[in-house]
């Protein structure tokens, strides 16, 4: 496996964002109004509904709508503009597929490539009721056992059955 | 007693190797090489600042021969890694070495091949690393083989080793200019 980096949040950043956090609370600086989270809201909501859809190539398993890495960041910037700019949202993904490819996409086309990844679940679950309904049907009756009773072991059995009821 | 060869006892051992190729493919591959769509396609087209000098450089300008991308920025660890085996490349006397300096400052680029070397042609300053998005770079660094009609022929995703450059990057170099 290669080693591969991207700039992200480091300990040492994080480590001084709390050293100034701290240093907030105990100097009762008086503290500012949260910047809203964007000039335009509905962009922004727009951002992350296409946002949301896709995953962050520095960290796989997070979505570039909550991922901090700074790709994700520029990323975002990017989907920004390309919604100021008008375009749809399809046009937008598009854009991102274009240039990452599907694996962007948490929701990727149905295409021949991707049709084991879509169909693939259900094959297998049909194949699994099937050899169910089969094993069933054929394997419910009880086989003889390997070694069976002598006349006199069930004559025997039959006589403790009856004792006992 | 019986004994009896029962094909239901290989099932759980078949199942069982089935499920281990599986667990092995999945251990040999690394997650973080996505493959890129952009080969076989165009290599988009920028114009950007070069670090060293004046003026510009696009892929337009390379038109007609075949040459290499190599995404770097000074605050990447493994471009260090990778840097000798570029330097040794340089040396061959091979296809034009393009550098892009991504989301970084072109003093601390300069610093950088100051101290390490330099083996590109040229490099140029992708400072807001949009030019990087536009070729789906998604970490550094990233190296693209880009032909004489200005076609994105291969990409190599983490550094370059001595195995890459022998094994890849040369042969396909020497088909290309064919």
């Amino acid at each position: 496996m290669t080693f591969r980096e991207y700039r992200s949040t480091g300990l040492l950043n994080q480590f001084l964002a709390g050293l100034l956090l701290w240093t907030a609370v105990v100097m009762l600086v008086q503290a500012e109004d949260a910047k809203p989270l964007a000039e335009d809201p509905v962009v922004e909501q727009r951002l992350i509904n296409i946002a949301q859809d896709m995953r962050c190539l520095v960290c796989q398993n997070e979505s570039l709508a909550g991922s901090h890495a700074d790709l994700a960041e520029d990323l975002r910037r990017e989907i920004r503009d390309q919604i100021r700019k008008g375009k749809t949202d399809q046009e937008v993904t598009d854009y991102m597929v274009a240039r990452y490819g599907d694996f962007v996409r948490y929701r990727p086309p149905i295409k021949p490539t991707t049709w084991a990844l879509w169909f693939g679940p259900f094959i297998l679950l049909v194949c699994a009721v099937g050899l169910l309904g089969w094993f069933l049907r054929h394997k419910v009756v009880q086989r003889e056992p390997d070694s069976p009773l002598s006349p006199e072991q069930k004559l025997q059995v039959e006589a403790l059955l009856r004792d006992k009821s | 007693m019986k004994s009896r060869f029962n094909v239901w006892y290989v099932i759980p051992l078949l199942a069982f190797g089935g499920l281990a190729t599986f667990m092995g493919l999945g251990l040999s591959h690394d997650p973080h090489e996505v493959p890129s769509p952009f080969i076989g396609k165009p290599a988009p087209d920028f114009r950007l600042p070069k670090l060293e000098g004046d003026g510009t450089f696009g892929p337009a300008d390379y038109r007609g021969k075949v040459w290499l991308l190599n995404v770097w920025a000074s605050w990447c660890v493994s471009c260090r890694e990778e840097h000798p085996v570029l330097l040794k490349y340089s040396r061959l006397n091979q296809v034009p070495l393009v550098g892009l300096d991504y989301k970084d400052q072109a003093d601390d680029g300069r610093k950088w091949v100051d101290q390490y070397g330099n083996p590109y042609t040229l490099t140029v300053m992708d400072v807001d690393g949009r030019v990087g998005i536009d070729y789906g770079v998604y970490g550094v660094p990233e190296t693209y083989v880009i032909d004489k009609n200005g076609t994105i022929r291969y990409k190599q995703i983490g550094p370059i080793t001595e195995e890459v450059l022998q094994k890849t990057l040369m042969p396909m170099i020497a088909e290309l200019q064919k």
